[in-house]
């Protein structure tokens, strides 16, 4: 046998191998006691993939064979600096902004996949028509969500704080994807040999991809922050598909495999998230959610009856039941800690707590579990929408924290508010709510919240962290009394 | 012996159609407490494009397509790297209240009530 088939069954074997390995780690991210180790499977599948990939110098086409040493250095360079920035980065990231860091690495992984695809074009390494028309699919998709992604990541830090509409952009940018498309057609026949030409090919590819990062830029813009995550988990499906699509180019099933698992599982994610807002993947995409909303709301009775964190504190200590409703305000206001100890010294006094998850709580869907998990609550206190909907009737006190939206009652009860019909969590049922706020303001959907001007409700204002602080000091003042 | 992977037309089909399918079969089962860990790590798994990233990094014989494809291998390692290192870092949070217990075989965080006493 020769080098080079000693090579490419290395290759092959190791490239089957991380593919199972992929698929076998996702399978075991499905439950919170395997997810652990299924990382570090999909870990190590990557790690051997990346190792065997270096020998594919022993396979390189002919016109390469002179820049192998050079080739080679870039490719250990690239892979340390991409490597140890992107680690970096990820393991100093703040909990609160890891909707914006997932965006920015799949990204990323839309970039690398234009990339390629770039070089098969410039090298006009694609033969026939099926290897181009499946390239630049590949390069369009892998473009737009590498501007996607960074728009979606500006959204999310706070960079572009509205979303940018004007009037008939929806047309506008159907009009711009059918031009870049137009320009992807002209560019296969062009590529297969045509010689009529308006531009040389090289700019005609620079066009093809500067329009397909505009379109990514132009699709993102108008859509509002509180659907970021919608359309990361989007961008998310489309770079898998993307990555597929350059792996059938370049002729590797690993790519392919692993691409397109996460093509199908990035779009059932998607569907399942917008499924938990009661909007579907077209409404998030293409209507104005989150801007000035022209509805009034309906004459709300009651007043806002604010009272004190230490009395509040104390009411739960000798409440039978108590279920925390937390929110993104709790993460922003960095307070995960703290909830966690005054619910410590609940329990301790027998006090049944739980914590309700609304399905997009926090900036992500799953994301207010991970700040819960961050500050050690354990799992099994913690409860999705569903299965806590009904106990909210039963439950003595239900505290929110920093949650607004996804406790509206208006959701069930007022058609034309922009959040009907989303599932929310019901509070209002409980025998008494607290609901700790920062101020009066209204959250992220920008919608008056009747939930708070109900009889049963009290308002703690303050900083979630400071009232927190309060509630702990107030019941372990009781403690030391009675044990005076 | 040959072996150099060649793969066609329909061939190519199966394999997206399959791989599409089980990618939809996995997930179907990961409960909405695992959302945000499993987004990042399904990210993690399409860095396998660095891969791709290094064989047209290894192929590039001017220096446009160096470029290109060192911006391909970099970008396509900071996709591997990052997700991994924020996925361990969420996933490696999550525990039970009795910590080695395994009561929550089906990964739902369903009512133990164990602490309810």
């Amino acid at each position: 046998m020769t080098m080079t088939s000693i090579a490419q069954l290395i290759i092959g074997v190791t490239d089957l191998g991380a593919a199972f390995l992929f698929m076998y780690g996702l399978k075991r991210m499905s439950s919170p006691v395997t997810a652990p180790s299924g990382i570090f499977v999909a870990g190590v599948g990557m790690l051997v993939a990346v190792l065997a990939s270096f020998l594919y110098v022993f396979d390189v086409a002919t016109a390469a064979k002179p820049h192998l040493m050079v080739n080679v250095g870039l490719g250990v360079f690239a892979l340390i600096v991409g490597g140890s920035i992107a680690w970096w980065a990820g393991k100093k990231v703040a909990m609160t902004a890891m909707p914006q860091m997932v965006a920015i690495y799949n990204g990323m992984g839309g970039g690398a996949a234009g990339a390629i695809a770039a070089v098969e074009l410039f090298g006009d390494k694609a033969p026939g028509t099926t290897q181009l028309v499946v390239t630049l699919l590949g390069a369009l998709i892998g473009s737009i969500s590498l501007s996607g992604s960074l728009i979606a990541w500006a959204k999310l830090e706070g960079v572009l704080k509205k979303p940018l509409r004007i009037r008939g952009q929806q047309y506008f940018n159907i009009l711009f994807l059918l031009g870049t498309l137009a320009v992807a057609g002209y560019l296969i026949y062009v590529l297969q040999g045509a010689s009529s030409q308006l531009l040389p090919t090289p700019q005609l590819i620079y066009v093809f991809f500067g329009c397909a990062l505009i379109y990514g830029i132009l699709m993102t813009l108008p859509i509002g922050g509180a659907d970021m995550p919608v359309v990361i988990s989007i961008y998310n499906a489309a770079t898998g598909l993307a990555v597929g699509l350059e792996g059938f180019v370049l002729a590797n099933p690993a790519l392919m495999i692993a691409g397109m698992v996460v093509g199908a599982a990035g779009t059932l994610l998607t569907l399942l998230m917008a499924k938990a807002m009661n909007r579907s993947v077209a409404n998030i995409l293409f209507t104005n959610f989150g801007g000035p909303s022209k509805h009034k709301p309906s004459h709300i009775k009651g007043s806002l009856k604010p009272t004190e964190a230490a009395d509040a504190g104390i009411f739960m200590r000798y409440a039978k039941s108590v279920i925390v409703v937390p929110g993104y305000g709790l993460a922003a206001a960095q307070a995960q800690q703290k909830l966690y100890e005054f619910v410590k010294l609940l329990l301790a006094a027998g006090v049944s707590v739980k914590f309700a998850i609304h399905p997009v709580a926090g900036r992500m869907p799953g994301q207010m579990d991970v700040l819960l998990a961050e500050a050690g609550v354990p799992y099994d206190l913690i409860f999705q929408l569903d299965d806590i909907n009904e106990e909210f009737k039963t439950t003595d006190v239900a505290l929110v924290i920093g949650a607004n939206d996804v406790v509206n009652p208006a959701a069930r009860t007022e058609k034309g508010s922009p959040i009907f019909g989303m599932p929310i969590l019901n509070a209002d049922q409980a025998k008494q709510v607290y609901v700790v706020k920062r101020g009066q303001g209204k959250g992220y959907a920008g919608i008056v919240n009747a939930l708070f001007y109900g009889d049963n409700c009290n308002m703690v204002y303050g900083d979630a962290a400071a009232v927190l602080t309060t509630m702990i000091e107030a019941v372990r003042g009781l403690g030391a009394k009675a044990a005076a | 012996m040959d072996f150099s992977i060649h793969i066609a037309g329909f061939i190519a089909l199966y394999i997206f159609m399959l791989a599409g399918f089980a990618g939809w079969v996995i997930i179907g089962h990961v409960p909405a407490i695992l959302h945000t860990p499993l987004m990042s790590g399904s990210n993690f798994v399409h860095g396998i494009v660095v891969v791709g990233g290094m064989f047209v990094l290894l192929n590039a014989s001017t220096v446009q397509e160096q470029a290109i494809g060192f911006f391909a291998v970099m970008l396509g390692a900071g996709n591997c790297a990052g997700g991994y290192a924020v996925t361990h870092r969420m996933l490696a949070m999550f525990q039970t209240s009795g910590h080695k217990t395994h009561h929550a075989k089906h990964g739902r965080a369903k009512a133990s009530h164990l602490k309810a006493t």
